[in-house]
């Protein structure tokens, strides 16, 4: 075997690692998918989109569960994101010296690995226990408190993505940093800021155990976000647990909701940004 | 070509030492560039003829641990005793760089960028500011049908024309060119050269090349530097046929190890 037949050989064995690691990735993606869509799509008619959760043994659907995850996803993003990118900014374009931003991106990455649950029961002791009940805003302020880590670092990974040459010869037309940042820098990354607040978007819509003990749930329609408030993950967890045939039927529609609804919009956002992004 | 010393000096470097950290990076340069005409520095790599040039419009000064001591009079005034505003003291020092750096925005907005920091102008002043800086960089006729699209659609020599036209758009005094034509294929290279030579009607140009034809085809005055010395600074044209140093002579020659 001379070198040239070694290194086809080796390459040709590498691909074919890699091609298996993605295959088996895949497969079990593919199943999560197969799964949701064979036991949820039968389930997913009308009345989900138009009744309330039902009580056991009636009919009834899944709108007040998917309003209150829309209105509590949406608070938490609002919240969560302009404290993700502006700490984010700080760090990658500001904190060049001193101690303050190695510590806060310790505690950064400490706050993106903690358990969610442990947020939930956090938010519970700060704002629930201090207002003496469940509400919408205490489910909105624990998801935003998983937005922000997540932000913060794909924003400062972007930003630091950005040549240094863009910076300078912005600061060389005489621009102050504050105009190099908003108009140069974070324009530059847009496109990955916005894929880390999807991704922010993706891991919140899913989250269960932070609503738990802040938001709790709802089995009417209430749009209050002072008052406890129905979500989809906590409808799913306790539907599916139980033993009603028809409550399981809705905690699957639910699922695969869930899901797809965030597929779809991360690939309506990469339609979107396509775009604008293929001339870089 | 009129003897230098009886030239009006634009910008004077004196005494000046440069620091990255630790290192020494620059050593007791002293020159003065006269007022109207092409300076060329050369060199090897990492003799210190970009930090130089990094020294006039003060861009060191974004990162913590580089410091200049010494001189530099911009038309006698001292720019590094740290009393002056350096955006408005970079806007009368463009500076275009070795890569093309568009900025993410339309082309029309990559030159109107720098005049906003510094001017108000109304709509049809800026669109006639747009055109005479596109104009005056020789891009105008390749883009004048497509001021709205991104600055990265034009090819690199064209992105680096959008610099020149840039930098020229706030009407600076001086141009800094950092190894402008370094990533260009030859045809935009003769055109930035070609650009330079109609340049220096108006503006005080200081260029870096590794390029030895390059800078005696396009500058007045060229500085030898090696390991962060300046070895030797006159007109081109002796620079190139009568050089004083032995060390200058190897280097243009190409005897240099």
């Amino acid at each position: 075997m001379n070198l040239y037949h070694k290194r086809r050989f080796i390459n040709g064995l590498n691909l074919t690692l890699s091609m298996v690691a993605m295959a088996f990735g895949l497969f079990w993606l593919g199943w999560i998918l197969w799964t949701l869509v064979d036991r949820g799509l039968a389930s997913v008619t009308l009345d989900v989109f138009t009744k309330m959760t039902p009580p056991p043994g009636s009919s009834g659907g899944l709108l007040n569960a998917m309003a209150g995850s829309i209105f509590m996803t949406l608070a938490g993003i609002v919240i969560g994101t302009p404290i993700g990118i502006f700490a984010g900014t700080y760090l990658a374009e500001y904190g060049q010296k001193g101690w303050l931003s190695p510590t806060t991106r310790f505690i950064n990455d400490i706050l993106l690995s903690a358990p969610s649950i442990v947020i939930g029961l956090f938010v519970y002791e700060v704002y629930v226990a201090s207002t003496h009940h469940f509400s919408g805003w205490a489910g909105a302020f624990a998801l935003a408190l998983i937005v922000i880590p997540v932000v913060v670092r794909t924003t400062e990974n972007m930003l630091k993505l950005v040549p240094n040459g863009l910076r300078e010869a912005a600061f060389a037309l005489g621009a102050p940093q504050w105009k190099v940042i908003m108009l140069v820098t974070l324009r530059a990354s847009k496109a990955g800021i916005v894929t880390g607040i999807l991704l922010a978007l993706s891991r919140i819509s899913g989250e269960t155990a932070p609503l738990l003990f802040t938001a709790l749930n709802n089995s009417f329609w209430s749009a209050n976000m002072n008052a406890p408030m129905a979500n989809l993950p906590v409808v799913i967890f306790q539907f599916a647990m139980s033993p009603y045939d028809d409550w399981h039927k809705l905690a699957w529609a639910g699922a695969l909701l869930i899901t797809f609804g965030v597929l779809g919009l991360n690939i309506l956002t990469r339609f979107v940004f396509r775009s604008k992004t293929t001339l870089h | 070509m009129e003897s230098l010393k009886s030239l009006k000096p634009k910008i004077e470097v004196r005494n000046l030492n440069f620091y990255y950290g630790k290192y020494h990076a620059l050593r007791s340069i002293n020159l003065a560039m006269p007022e109207k005409k092409v300076t060329a520095f050369i060199g090897p790599s990492g003799c210190g003829k970009s930090t130089l040039l990094r020294t006039m419009n003060c861009m060191y000064a974004l990162y913590p641990h580089q410091k200049a001591v010494g001189e530099i009079l911009i038309d006698g005034e001292n720019i590094l005793d740290g009393k002056r505003d350096l955006n408005s003291l970079r806007a009368k020092i463009g500076m275009v760089f070795q890569k093309p750096t568009p900025f993410p925005m339309s082309i029309y907005d990559n030159i109107a960028f720098g005049v906003k920091l510094h001017e108000k102008l109304n709509r049809s002043d800026m669109d006639d500011r747009v055109e005479w800086a596109l104009k005056k960089a020789a891009l105008w006729d390749e883009v004048r049908d497509k001021l709205k699209q991104s600055g990265d659609s034009l090819s690199g020599g064209q992105q680096q024309r959008l610099c020149i036209a840039r930098g020229i758009a706030v009407k600076p005094e001086v141009l800094l060119l950092d190894e402008p034509a370094s990533a260009l294929d030859p045809i935009s290279t003769a055109r930035i050269e070609e650009l330079i030579s109609e340049l220096k009607e108006d503006y005080t140009i200081v260029i870096v090349t590794h390029n030895m034809q390059q800078a005696a085809r396009v500058s007045d005055y060229t500085a030898y530097l090696y390991l962060g010395e300046l070895i030797e600074f006159g007109e081109t044209t002796s620079i190139f046929t009568t050089p004083k140093q032995k060390a200058t002579e190897d280097y243009i020659t190409g005897r240099f190890g």
